[in-house]
């Protein structure tokens, strides 16, 4: 079967360099090699692997059931499938190579150690549903990161399953649903969150059946105390507020937040994306919060990979404890044990079970190894170097570009709107995408939505003085540059990058989501 | 603190940038009541050796698999990752790199995306397949909301052979949006029993295969029922390696197919994280939820691939989303789709056939076994069988004896009254001497 090259070549004859207007004739760029898909090496009858013989036919019980007709999936020898992966990593962006400003998204330094220690057979290679006598320093490592999480927090329980922040959410309001249901409060059918809430909030509310309304936002950045006071009501089930917020400001009133959530019998749902601005100053329970998840690959570092895998855990005030789901973490006189089925005597309120198994098990390795290594001492430092980072980016921008939030000091990330561009014809896009040239990630741009060409820049606590002076200077340049007119700089760019400004629009429109064995007609005549 | 790299002389000169004293003006905003002075109650930093020391000696109190006998199966398998895989995905480009919101470079993590939603798709025979899910109860789970989307109606059935942490999973979220759900009691092999269950609310008929008691059965006349009384049939499989030897979800009419993706390229993990594998058919794909890789041009018209149909995600359509789902599992699919590019067709095609033949081969020597009866009539790698007695203490006798013998269905459903069953799997990785050992210690425990 010869399937290879019949997909959608790239086209080195249109490969532009447009930083220096010279051609290749490959398309290839020195150590920049174009490419091609699995799908297009050739490798329909290759296998990079050596597996024992088959020595048997199939068991005749499953006659008929057995695939005839070809998967359709390639193969590659050992050394081609290294160098495909090693060709393709090399078109990505990483925070082990420069600063990865992101806003609220917090991308820091991946140590290896941790790398090292999930790796470890007694961790890797055990399976959920062994018997529990043979995984108790497993059951044991959970039950320090939890003692950890509440330690930190100063919450009496911790959910330890949700597999991702949002999945957290999840996990926090059907404890809050759970809870009201168990007090005749089921009516409770409304979910209040600020306009400035990261996207998941209102759409894990409205996912588990609540109505979402918006609390308005003050001048300076934070929940408007008065519309959350008329929006209170017998009728909403709780608030979820981020806070640090996404603007990175601190929530001044958060304890007024509580008190006037309590009183109205709702309870307080906290965003902690951004728990590593406050970890080891702040104790979340101190400021009344009912829930709040807690992103492990966030605050406490296990790497993104590219889009995860995260892991979210949840902890919870005295009310919505008995509410947790399934499974729990109890010590009985056999070692540690866990009750895994909702409705168990140890789990009788639990309000199910959010997926299969433990939780990201390999995420609280990682995550454990890195709080061994801080301390109390050192997680108390990431808070304050990674508040102090922001501010120093803050100061020695705002002369250039436009702080949306000027007055007093922000947290782990610096805001900035786009009134300084104003006139220039250079967009938060274009500038981002300038950025890349310059070597650095974009911040995250037109987010939080309640600022105008917002750019969110987090450094995070793992960058040094030096890193972050280069950035500053790179992007007092860059606005130099918008300023002085030199527009091209930013439309065309990113110049440097593997690809320039990929064409968002006609992915969405004619979506083509997966390689096919046919020829298709050039994308640009469709 | 080897991890932060602002030296004290550093922090004077940046607070001094920004115009303030000390490190306490930049916390003003935190209410008085709430600030904490000292430290928590938490041990001080370790150094790297302390903490490796820390982490091996509970790491020394697991029985790891690859110590000896091991047939757990149930939704995780232990199969060999080439060294490759793991290399590849530890590379700092693709281990540190976040969400690929900037394509131009991100390419890596996004090629690598596009390759893998074509594999998915291929392997499930369905027309696509998103970017992944968590796992694949959760996976399971959106599928159940994605069909009341589609058929706007509010019932889900569930076969007795699906995975009990997946009804678990999927009561959970169903039950939070208004969705009903019908469980349907525990059975080795009546997935057809579904069929008798649909009526005009039914929204999603959920069937497994093979199932959690390993029982492999052609879905075709439940697709058929099921299509014909305007549901959609959802097919989960919790091995994926099972691809290779049995008809595709596509090919016997899934509407949508979920599986388990961590067979292949992902180790046991104890349960995470894991690697959730969602394809549907083409004319869902806007109801799908998750991350979804589209290919289209750059400026000067080279192929390249960015996020597409976000319209649909949290952080455009907020409370009008199709789900929660701010991520996906990067990383582990990265794993996955390496793993796939080295065993390609033909190398898929033998793994599998080998799984099948180990497993043949332990059904062989335990059904010599006095007092043990088979009871999966067709099975892939797995299966289940009846022993005198409790299958959980039968497990702790033998786990004694260093063999982990399989898993209690008791662990699974303590409700269902199969105490007596135990569930086991055997992979490549089975040894024939592991086989051997385990029939000669069931054999003795039995005599006892």
């Amino acid at each position: 079967m010869s399937m290879n090259n019949v997909g959608r070549p790239t086209r080195p004859e249109a490969a532009n360099d447009a930083a220096n207007g010279h051609e290749t004739l490959t398309g290839a760029r020195g150590l920049l090699q174009d490419e091609a898909l699995i799908f297009e090496l050739d490798g329909w009858n290759k296998t990079g692997v050596d597996l024992p013989p088959v020595t048997a036919a199939p068991s005749s019980d499953l006659a008929g059931l057995l695939r005839d007709a070809p998967i359709g999936l390639p193969g590659l020898s050992e050394p081609e499938t290294v160098r495909h992966y090693v060709r393709l990593s090399q078109k990505n962006h990483a925070i082990d190579l420069a600063l990865y400003p992101l806003g609220s998204c917090t991308m820091k330094h991946n140590p290896r150690l941790n790398e090292k220690m999930a790796r470890l057979p007694g961790f890797s290679d055990i399976h959920p549903l062994q018997p529990q006598s043979t995984v108790q320093g497993a059951l044991e490592l959970m039950d320090r990161l939890a003692h950890w999480l509440k330690t930190l927090t100063g919450m009496p329980a911790v959910a330890l399953t949700p597999k991702a922040g949002a999945h957290g959410e999840l996990c926090g309001l059907l404890a809050i649903r759970a809870a009201h249901e168990a007090a005749g409060n089921g009516h409770r059918k409304t979910v209040l969150a600020p306009t400035s809430a990261h996207g998941t909030n209102p759409a894990t509310a409205a996912f588990v059946g609540y109505t979402v309304v918006e609390i308005a936002q003050t001048e300076d950045g934070r929940v408007d105390l008065a519309d959350l006071e008329s929006k209170l009501g017998d009728h909403v089930a709780a608030i979820m507020v981020t806070n640090p917020n996404t603007c990175g400001l601190f929530e001044r009133d958060v304890v007024e937040i509580a008190r006037l959530t309590h009183a109205a019998g709702a309870y307080f749902y906290c965003d902690g994306a951004n728990f590593n601005a406050i970890v080891g100053r702040v104790r979340p329970g101190d400021l009344g919060v009912d829930a709040m998840h807690i992103n492990l690959h966030k605050t406490f570092s296990t790497p993104h990979g590219g889009g995860g895998p995260g892991a979210g855990p949840v902890v919870l005030s005295e009310a919505l404890a008995p509410f947790a789901p399934t499974p729990w973490l109890t010590h009985g006189d056999n070692g540690f044990e866990l009750a895994e089925h909702a409705g168990d005597d140890d789990a009788k309120t639990a309000f199910g079970r959010m997926s299969a198994f433990h939780g990201q098990m390999g995420m609280y390795v990682r995550a454990y190894a890195y709080m061994l290594s801080h301390g109390a001492d050192g997680l108390r430092q990431v808070a304050e170097d990674a508040v102090l980072n922001a501010n120093y980016i803050k100061a020695k921008l705002k002369d250039v570009m436009t702080p949306a939030f000027p007055e007093g000091p922000c947290m782990h990330e610096a805001l900035f709107d786009d009134r300084w561009l104003e006139g220039t014809g250079v967009t938060t896009l274009d500038f981002a995408k300038a950025m890349i040239d310059e070597g650095f990630h974009p911040m995250t741009m037109y987010f939080p939505l309640v600022v105008h060409g917002a750019m969110l820049i987090e450094p995070t606590e793992t960058e040094s003085k030096h890193e972050l002076d280069r950035f500053i200077t790179a992007l007092r340049a860059l606005a130099g540059a918008a300023k002085a007119g030199d527009v091209e700089r930013f439309k065309g760019a990113p110049f440097h990058a593997p690809l320039r400004r990929l064409d968002e629009t006609q992915a969405a429109r004619k979506p083509r989501l997966r390689w096919k064995p046919v020829a298709a007609a050039p994308l640009a005549a469709e | 603190m080897r991890y932060l790299p602002l030296t004290p002389e550093d922090r004077v000169e940046m607070l001094g940038a920004i115009g303030v004293k000390s490190i306490n003006d930049l916390f003003v905003d935190v209410p008085v009541s709430a600030r904490r002075d000292a430290p928590v109650d938490l041990p001080h930093h370790a150094g790297e050796l302390d903490v490796e020391r820390e982490m091996a000696g509970l790491a020394r109190r697991n029985r790891a698999a690859g110590e000896g006998p091991f047939f757990c199966g149930a939704g995780a398998y232990r199969h060999h990752v080439p060294a490759t895989v793991d290399h590849i995905i530890q590379r700092s480009e693709f281990l540190t790199s976040y969400t690929p919101y900037q394509p131009e470079i991100a390419q890596g993590t996004l090629q690598v995306l596009f390759e893998f939603q074509t594999q998915v798709a291929a392997l499930t025979g369905m027309e696509v397949a998103n970017a992944s899910l968590y796992d694949g109860s959760t996976g399971a789970a959106e599928a159940v909301m994605m069909a009341q989307r589609v058929t706007r109606r509010n019932k889900a059935v569930m076969s007795g052979g699906v995975h009990p942490h997946y009804v678990g999973a999927i009561e959970t979220l169903a039950h939070a949006a208004g969705v009903a759900t019908q469980a349907l009691p525990a059975a080795v092999d009546a997935e057809d029993a579904v069929i008798a269950a649909i009526d005009a609310d039914t929204a999603c008929v959920v069937v497994q295969t093979p199932n959690v008691f390993g029982t492999v059965t052609d879905v075709s006349k439940i697709a058929e029922a099921a299509q014909a009384a305007g549901a959609l049939l959802i097919v989960v499989t919790t091995e994926a390696v099972s691809f290779g030897l049995l008809k595709s979800p596509g090919e016997m009419g899934a509407d949508i197919a979920v599986a388990e993706g961590q067979s292949i390229g992902n180790g046991l993990n104890f349960g995470g994280p894991y690697v959730g594998l969602f394809a549907c058919k083409e004319k869902f794909v806007r109801q799908m939820p998750g991350r979804l890789c589209g290919e289209t041009v750059d400026a000067d018209g080279k192929r390249g691939f960015v996020l597409t149909l976000s319209t649909r995600e949290q952080h455009i359509r907020r409370d009008k989303a199709t789900s929660n789902i701010c991520t996906n599992s990067g990383l582990c699919a990265l794993a996955f789709s390496i793993h796939m590019s080295l065993l390609g067709e033909t190398g898929l095609r033998q793994l599998a056939a080998v799984n099948h033949q180990k497993a043949l081969a332990l059904r062989d020597a335990l059904k010599a076994v006095p007092g043990v009866e088979i009871l999966t009539p067709r099975f892939f790698n797995e299966f289940a069988i009846k022993v005198p007695g409790k299958a959980a203490e039968v497990v702790e006798t033998l786990a004694a004896h260093g063999v982990i013998a399989g898993v209690p269905f008791s662990r699974l459903d303590a409700k269902a009254g199969l105490d007596d069953v135990l569930l086991v799997a055997a992979t490549e990785t089975t040894l024939d001497i592991d086989i051997n050992v385990f029939a000669k210690a069931l054999t003795k425990v039995f005599a006892q």
